[in-house]
């Protein structure tokens, strides 16, 4: 990147240490941070949704309508994470690229499954198979976005179904007793108070996503602990411009720092969320809170 | 007038198609790059390496455009096989229950000798604890050569379980471990006999991929005939490798 880096050999350190950290693979390596970043910025409003919407069926009077919410929240949340990775994306890849051989394909006469291949004609691909490496990226922190939001809703919609059952039970009553329908009560009594008691499980989850995104690297999305490995192991003189020895250690502490300070910054911004949300509750905090005013 | 506008849309079109023809598809090269010197990510981030070199010279031969894709290890085979991409070249050893899954090419790096590393010369290799990499050919003979195995998901962990202590040895590829060797000043070094592994290196395909097998078969075996392979091996290997 600088103009004195073309014979790495011959520089002083502090020169040496300025070249090594801005080769092509470290650019790589801090744009990996971006990434997660945005997966996370995507994934947990997206997981919340599912969530919510898993809670709202699971709790639903149609019976069928809440077996299928209580088999979601059942399922995903039992199968290991990383078979759900390895499995689920291949299969959901699958489904997207079946589904448009059928509408896009309809007079090819070979097989879809031939033994264990999976193969599609060229136009049904996803990403098409000439489409530029950014676009398969792209493809695949998508397919990481929803496995993601699938995993995780499961377990947010379980932290809402029971924070809808922690609101009190009086609450309800005195809604109905003004006459508000089921809807109305859901919507105005309900789902206003239950947050207070989904935020400590539902930031716990949050903590859990921040720390999963190695996961990544099984959809082929090279995140910042793949580039932390890969750039950390030995590299010897003949395939770098940089040799050196086992520096994992330092580069999986640059990673703790790193996720020490967005677990901090997270709870900062948790801790106010809270406040708000315990304004005017019926619980202890909310109690603590009146005191303090008053005093 | 109207007729020059004419021919000239025809033959734009036609030539489009032309073009669309030979770019219809892109074949998408699965690596693990990791392994150097097979492949690995040079500084610049792109995948380098002899497989790298050897791939595109390939794909030249066989007229094929080409791209090159990384995959963790652990999940190559069925990436592939879900046709996210088109043919590993990742240092894979063809073998009987690996070729009962995918499809490989004739292969071109000749059977390779795997060795144990370790930190002393006095480690009984088939009584010590033996590192190697996770659903390899090492990995499978280490199991049954009476020896404990410790598997790791990649390369470089496997020769850091030895540098701290945690195994006792590691068995890979012999190419993979020269370099490392050489680079240690002494800290590490050969131990034990060399075993010869597997079937040789080839390229692994979707075994309802016949016509691209058919290509890249054809292309290897031009590039053994006029002694390119042979050139490239060296230039990566050493002088001593094997050759063909």
């Amino acid at each position: 990147m600088f103009s004195f880096c073309t014979d790495p050999d011959t520089l002083d350190q502090a020169r040496w240490l300025a070249c090594y950290l801005t080769t092509g693979v470290h650019l790589s390596f801090y744009m990996s941070f971006l990434k997660v970043l945005g997966l996370l910025a995507v994934t947990a409003p997206v997981a919340l949704g599912f969530g919510f919407a898993g809670a709202m069926v699971a709790r639903s009077h149609i019976a069928p309508l809440s077996w299928i919410g209580k088999a979601y929240i059942a399922i995903v949340r039992g199968v290991p994470d990383i078979a759900f990775f390895l499995f689920f994306v291949i299969a959901l890849d699958q489904a997207f690229e079946y589904l448009r051989h059928k509408a896009l394909c309809p007079d090819w006469d070979e097989p879809i499954r031939q033994g264990r291949d999976f193969v599609v004609c060229q136009a049904a691909k996803l990403p098409l198979g000439n489409a530029p490496q950014w676009v398969h990226e792209t493809y695949g922190f998508s397919l990481a976005v929803i496995t993601f939001s699938i995993v995780f809703g499961a377990f947010a919609a379980n932290v809402i179904f029971g924070a809808m059952r922690a609101v009190p039970r009086a609450q309800l009553e005195t809604a109905e007793a003004y006459g508000m329908t089921r809807r109305q009560t859901f919507w105005r009594v309900l789902v206003p108070q239950m947050w207070v008691f989904a935020l400590p499980g539902l930031s716990n989850l949050w903590m859990v996503l921040i720390k999963a995104t190695p996961l990544l690297f099984l959809l082929g999305v090279e995140d910042i602990v793949y580039w932390a490995r890969e750039l950390g192991g030995t590299k010897t003189p003949r395939f770098t411009d940089y040799p050196h020895g086992d520096w994992r250690m330092w580069y999986f502490l640059g990673l703790l720092v790193f996720y020490l300070a967005f677990t901090r910054v997270s709870e900062i911004a948790l801790d106010r969320i809270m406040g708000r949300l315990t304004l005017g509750q019926a619980t202890a905090g909310g109690e603590a809170q009146r005191k303090g005013a008053v005093a | 007038m109207k007729k020059t506008i004419l021919t000239t849309t025809a033959l734009a079109l036609s030539a489009g198609m032309v073009f669309a023809a030979a770019h219809e598809k892109t074949i998408r090269m699965g690596t693990e790059g990791a392994y150097p010197p097979y492949n690995f990510i040079n500084d610049a981030g792109e995948v380098d390496g002899f497989e790298r070199e050897l791939g595109d010279e390939l794909c030249l031969r066989a007229e094929l455009t080409c791209e090159w894709v990384k995959n963790d290890w652990d999940s190559i085979i069925p990436n592939l096989v879900s046709s996210n991409y088109d043919t590993i070249m990742a240092g894979m050893s063809i073998t009987d229950e690996r070729d009962e899954v995918i499809d490989f090419t004739q292969d071109y790096f000749p059977p390779t000798a795997s060795a144990y590393v370790a930190a002393s010369d006095a480690v009984d290799v088939t009584s010590g604890v033996i590192a190697a990499q996770t659903a390899t050919i090492q990995a499978g003979y280490v199991a049954e050569s009476g020896a404990t195995l410790v598997e790791f998901a990649t390369p470089e962990e496997t020769v850091a379980a030895v540098r701290n202590g945690e195994a006792d040895a590691v068995f890979a590829d012999k190419d993979y471990l020269a370099p490392l060797v050489e680079d240690s000043a002494g800290e590490l070094m050969f131990v034990g006999e060399e075993v010869a592994l597997g079937g040789g290196i080839g390229m692994g395909l979707r075994e309802s991929d016949t016509d691209l097998k058919e290509k890249f078969d054809a292309a290897i075996t031009s590039m053994k005939e006029d002694g390119t392979l042979n050139a490239m091996l060296k230039k990566w290997f050493g002088e001593e490798t094997a050759t063909y």
